[in-house]
């Protein structure tokens, strides 16, 4: 369990990195290497260059820019799922957190790394597509920005160009007092989601949804928005029959056979884990709470 | 004035192995390096099932860095045989189908070792694997024992005319009468997958090999160093003194590691054809495809009882998956089939048990060893009569218990050196009693009824288990005194994190007086110990326990009889204390243990003292009576997602009985991790492979083991029955907590959605599967 050989490169500016990946054919990049690494030691990725990218300045780093929650990609998922700015701001994005993998794989772990690997059970994807958040993708060809919904291509595979890297994510605010949901199945204890679901509800004064955005992660090889059921619950009251004919839209869509469950199973879980979500996300908007 | 100034049994004394090993000092088999030590890696079938055709290493050998590339043929010029020599006996055993060294003509499984490159570095000679042209004709894998055995199914080897590599029974009594005068009978097909075993540290082996000597030295990760260097004597056509194998710190074994796998002689070959030491450390793809592993039993039984819920009589079918190779005979399956009776009184029993070669790397026995597989049938098949008969789950296995008074209880079974199956002591009756009494088997309802208010679906289990520890033949250790004052025990036992130099240092410290931290114990080494056998069947506190006890008394006795003639005092008036043997309540009056050694290590010409035997030494080969059998009843509480499936256990309770405790912290070590094993068992591990054979189950991503955040705390009651069959009392305790686990943990879960009807027959209970079964029942609570 050793890797192929490859040549190692630790840039430490934007310019040097694109220049990189401009100038090698088959790089990978390495941020927390909680993914990479294994699959390099499996001999399951070989490429002949390899770019550490935690040295980058500028990479990383969380800020709000008014509405908008901007995240370094090679942000530590630990320091995202610590930060008060990312709990007060997208109190979403730090509960879900809190189900990636284990404390010390978070420690390394970076919020970059995790999106562009595109597990298919990878919690921040559902986050990143029920937030709609964008993407910037930086090459020594210029910048360009992508709603998250267009970076998964396949089973981890991106719309990321080999000569890319994914520098930033983007996260449109909610308004103050919405409520968020997240719940997941997963194969044992803290670790890999079966499927996850995340939810965020904005009520109006009149106790209707003004937005709900549903996502369910773990039926495919990438998250899906639930649109049936955020149509239905657009203007009108979440009420329990709502909730639970949301989780039956979610249930309705694509699911893959996988170890840890046939399509049923997972169908299944979708339809529970969202009305679950849904439900919590319900109450915070209804209480206002913020916890 | 008679009683020891100290005692050491019996008490939790830190462990001696923990110091060096927390301080980062411990000697792994990948810490050995040596002077041109090179590195092995092995080319491994991709097929489950081939013919192998050809194999061109020409452009590996051609890598720099690359020291050779070695297969069948060049190894088999300095073997003596073509097949490694492992089967144990085994009447029922109808084909010779032990392994090559490397793969000669077929594979006949994925992860099967085919070709050795050694190399300058792993990560070379990793390299030069890829560039190995293998061609391999798949043929037809056999994966599911039970389709194996149909008479249309494609053979899992070709030198083989069937797949069925064994049949055998358990049998006694008139079960078909039985079955026609019950009152109650119940019918169930169990499905059982057990887990591998696991180790911190995989397999791996250094060899080196001294051209001038003659001399091979093998440093094996493994749990049986003198079984390792018959088989290379064997094999390599050395003599005994010309092969030293040493299991330095070994990071787990957990029952693989008992069996001498084909790498272990390619390694010690490869040194010999290479003239340089080589290394080979097991990666965990290598360990989830090439050690030996526990997997699959399919089991259609029946059980009978009266109109009071007593048994009557059990018969069936087990169907066995053998794997391609058989290092470990019918015992597997035979286990599982004896321990099914656990502490019951059984008057009729007739199992059927069918070995089924397949193409899987060999199943032989991880921690438990077929046992939990045993108990979790009959246990399942009480829970099954209770609600048949209407009797509580823990008063039907009351009506069943072997009574106290009934001690010994000869069991109509033999075990697998055909002395009758008996039961040396234990109080059955009273270990359940107090189990649920720690538990709180009786206010269980009320909790459940205010869980159910909450919302929340909770249960209870219980699971009585017996196990048959401290298998023989014999274990060897010996106890010396130099004239330094320093004690040192040698054994053929060996140690794998369990404790084993701690125990040995405890019972020789309780017999000379001496604190065991000043008491060397020397184990895992062919050169330190003529004899020995190593760990296997829970037996190392019993053997090697045994054993040194009585060699320690041995060396007690002269240290006496020469102090008697120096200080003029009776043996009886004299006591050993803090390494010195003194007037009984005179400090000081007395002589070190070094002085009595250095008066019997000799002075030329002199006489030796007292006329005293030379050297203050002696060794003993214990030999058991027989099995000697623990016990213990778990109660495990679950809560149940009926809405996922998931199960989280919240309360655990263990009695248990394994005779005197020698060091109860070590025990209760033992019955944590044994447990935790046994809950793995349950809800989580699970190798799976496709319908070709491929293994779908090979990064702990994929198997999942228990993690400490879904372990619960196990709160541990100990009863301390000693056995009649050796001189300490002791029995082992090394498995017995991963065998009654899956059954009380299952009956747990099938408690807490008995309103949905639901029946858990089946292992692993994984969430999708308990989905499955919530679904087919209808899904809700009435």
């Amino acid at each position: 369990m050793k890797p192929a050989p490859f040549s190692y490169h630790a840039p430490t500016t934007r310019a040097d990195l694109l220049a990189l990946l401009a100038a090698h054919d088959d790089c990978r990049l390495l941020a927390g290497g909680q993914s990479l690494v294994p699959l390099l030691n499996l001999r399951l990725a070989g490429p002949a260059h390899l770019i550490d990218i935690t040295r980058v300045a500028g990479l990383d780093g969380i800020a709000r820019d008014g509405e908008v929650l901007r995240i370094g990609a090679t942000t530590r998922q630990r320091r995202a799922e610590r930060s008060p700015l990312v709990r007060a701001a997208f109190p979403l994005l730090s509960d879900a957190l809190a189900h990636v993998g284990h404390v010390a794989t978070r420690n390394r772990g970076t919020i970059g790394g995790s999106l562009a690997h595109m597990d298919p059970t990878a919690e921040l994807s559902v986050v990143a597509l029920v937030a709609d958040a964008t993407l910037t993708i930086e090459s020594a060809r210029g910048a360009r920005t992508i709603p998250f919904v267009a970076l998964p291509t396949g089973p981890l595979a991106t719309a990321i160009a080999p000569d890319e890297v994914l520098t930033r994510i983007d996260l449109p605010l909610w308004p103050e007092g919405h409520g968020w949901g997240f719940a997941e199945v997963t194969r044992r204890g803290e670790g890999f989601a079966v499927v996850s679901a995340a939810a965020l509800v904005a009520l109006a004064p009149d106790g209707t949804c003004a937005r709900a955005a549903l996502a369910v992660g773990g039926l495919v090889a990438a998250p899906a928005r639930v649109g049936e059921a955020e149509a239905l619950l657009a203007r009108r009251v979440p009420r329990d029959d709502r909730i639970a004919a949301a989780g039956e839209a979610a249930a309705r869509l694509p699911a893959e056979s996988d170890l840890y469950g046939p399509e049923a199973y997972k169908r299944h879980l979708a339809r529970v884990l969202t009305v679950r979500a849904l439900r919590q996300a319900v109450d915070r908007a209804r209480g206002g709470v913020r916890d | 004035m008679s009683a020891p100034a100290c005692t050491w049994l019996g008490r939790s004394v830190p462990r001696l192995e923990d110091g060096p090993l927390l301080r980062g000092l411990g000697r792994f088999v990948d810490d050995i390096r040596l002077p041109g030590l090179l590195h092995g890696a092995f080319l491994r079938s991709p097929h489950a099932h081939g013919r192998l055709t050809a194999i061109d290493a020409a452009a590996a050998e051609a890598l720099p860095g690359v020291h050779g590339v070695l297969t069948y043929g060049d190894l088999r010029r300095v073997l003596t045989c073509d097949r490694i020599p492992l089967a144990m006996p085994a009447g029922a055993i109808r084909f010779d189908v032990d392994p090559f060294v490397l793969a000669r003509d077929e594979v006949c499984h994925v992860g099967e070792p085919v070709a050795l490159v050694v190399a300058e570095s792993r990560a070379v000679a990793e390299d030069a694997l890829a560039l190995i042209g293998l061609e391999i004709e798949p043929l037809p894998a056999v994966v599911d024992p039970r389709a194996g055995l149909a008479p249309d199914a494609p053979r899992a080897r070709l030198d083989c005319p069937d797949n069925r590599v064994a049949a055998t029974e358990a049998a006694y009594g008139d079960v078909d009468r039985a079955f026609a005068g019950a009152a109650h009978v119940v019918r169930e097909a169990f499905n059982l997958h057990k887990g591998g075993g696991h180790s911190i540290e995989p397999r791996g082996v250094v060899a080196r090999f001294d051209q001038a000597e003659r001399l091979l030295t093998v440093w094996d990760s493994t749990q049986m160093p003198h079984q390792a260097k018959r088989a290379l004597v064997r094999t390599l056509g050395l003599a005994e003194h010309q092969v030293r194998v040493v299991a330095p710190d070994v990071g787990g074994g957990f029952g693989p590691k008992f069996v001498f796998h084909p790498e272990e002689l390619a390694v010690a070959a490869a040194a010999m054809i290479v003239g340089r030491p080589v290394k080979w450390i097991e990666d965990r793809l290598e360990s989830f495809t090439a050690t030996v592993q526990e997997r699959d039993q399919h089991w259609t039984i029946e059980a009978a009882c009266d109109a009071e819920g007593r048994l009557l009589g059990i018969r069936g079918d087990l169907v066995h998956d053998h794997g391609a190779y058989t290092p470990y005979g019918v015992a597997l399956p035979y286990n599982s089939a004896t321990n099914l009776l656990g502490p019951y009184r059984l008057p009729a029993y007739r199992l059927a048990i069918s070995l089924c070669l397949t193409n899987l790397v060999p199943a032989t026995p991880t921690r438990g060893a077929g046992r939990p597989q045993g108990t979790y049938v009959m246990e399942r098949l009480l829970d099954r009569l209770a609600e048949r008969t209407g009797l509580d789950r823990a008063e039907i296995r009351r009506r069943n218990l072997i009574t106290p008074d009934q001690m010994p209880y000869r069991t109509p079974l033999r075990t697998r050196d055909g002395k009758a199956m008996t039961y040396d002591s234990g109080d059955y009756v009273e270990c359940q009693r107090r189990a649920l009494a720690l538990a709180g088997w009786d206010g269980f309802e009320a909790r459940r009824a205010a869980a159910r208010r909450e919302g929340r679906w909770l249960g209870i289990g219980l699971a009585n288990y017996v196990e048959g520890s401290g298998r023989g033949p014999f274990e060897s250790a010996a106890v010396r005194v130099g004239p330094s004052g320093t004690v040192v025990v040698t054994t053929g036992a060996t140690a794998q994190g369990q404790g084993t130099v701690t125990m040995l240092a405890q019972v020789v410290a309780e017999v000379l007086g001496i604190a065991p931290e000043r008491i060397a114990v020397v184990a895992g080494d062919t050169n330190a110990s003529a004899l020995g056998l190593g760990a296997f069947a829970s037996r190392q506190a019993v053997t090697a326990g045994n054993a040194a006890h009585a060699a320690a008394l041995a060396v007690r006795a002269k240290i006496l009889q020469v102090a008697s003639a120096w200080l003029e005092a009776s043996p009886a008036d004299l006591e050993l204390v803090d390494g010195r043997v003194q007037v009984k309540g005179v400090p000081g009056s007395g002589r070190a243990l070094g002085e009595v050694a250095d008066a019997l290590a000799g002075a030329p010409g002199l006489a030796l003292p007292a006329g005293v035997a030379p050297g203050l030494a002696a060794g003993v080969d214990f030999e058991p009576e027989g099995l000697t059998y623990c016990n213990g009843t778990h109660v495990v509480e679950a809560e149940v997602d009926p809405d996922t499936g998931t199960v989280a256990i919240t309360r655990y309770t263990v009695v248990h009985d394994c005779g005197r405790l020698i060091n109860p912290m070590m025990v209760e070590g033992q019955i944590v991790g044994g447990v935790v094993h046994g809950i793995g068992s349950a809800l989580y591990e699970r190798m799976l492979y496709a319908e070709d054979g491929q293994p779908q189950t090979g990064t702990y991503a994929d198997y999942l083991l228990p993690t400490a955040d879904v372990a619960p705390r196990i709160a541990i009651h100990h009863m301390e029955s000693p056995s009649p069959l050796n001189p300490l009392g002791v029995k082992g305790a090394g498995e017995s907590g991963t065998i009654a686990a899956p059954a009380a943990v299952a009956s747990a879960v099938e408690d807490a959605l008995r309103p949905f009807g639901v029946r858990v027959a089946d292992l692993p209970i994984t969430a999708a599967r308990l989905h499955g079964l919530l679904a087919a029942a209808g899904g809700a609570a009435p």
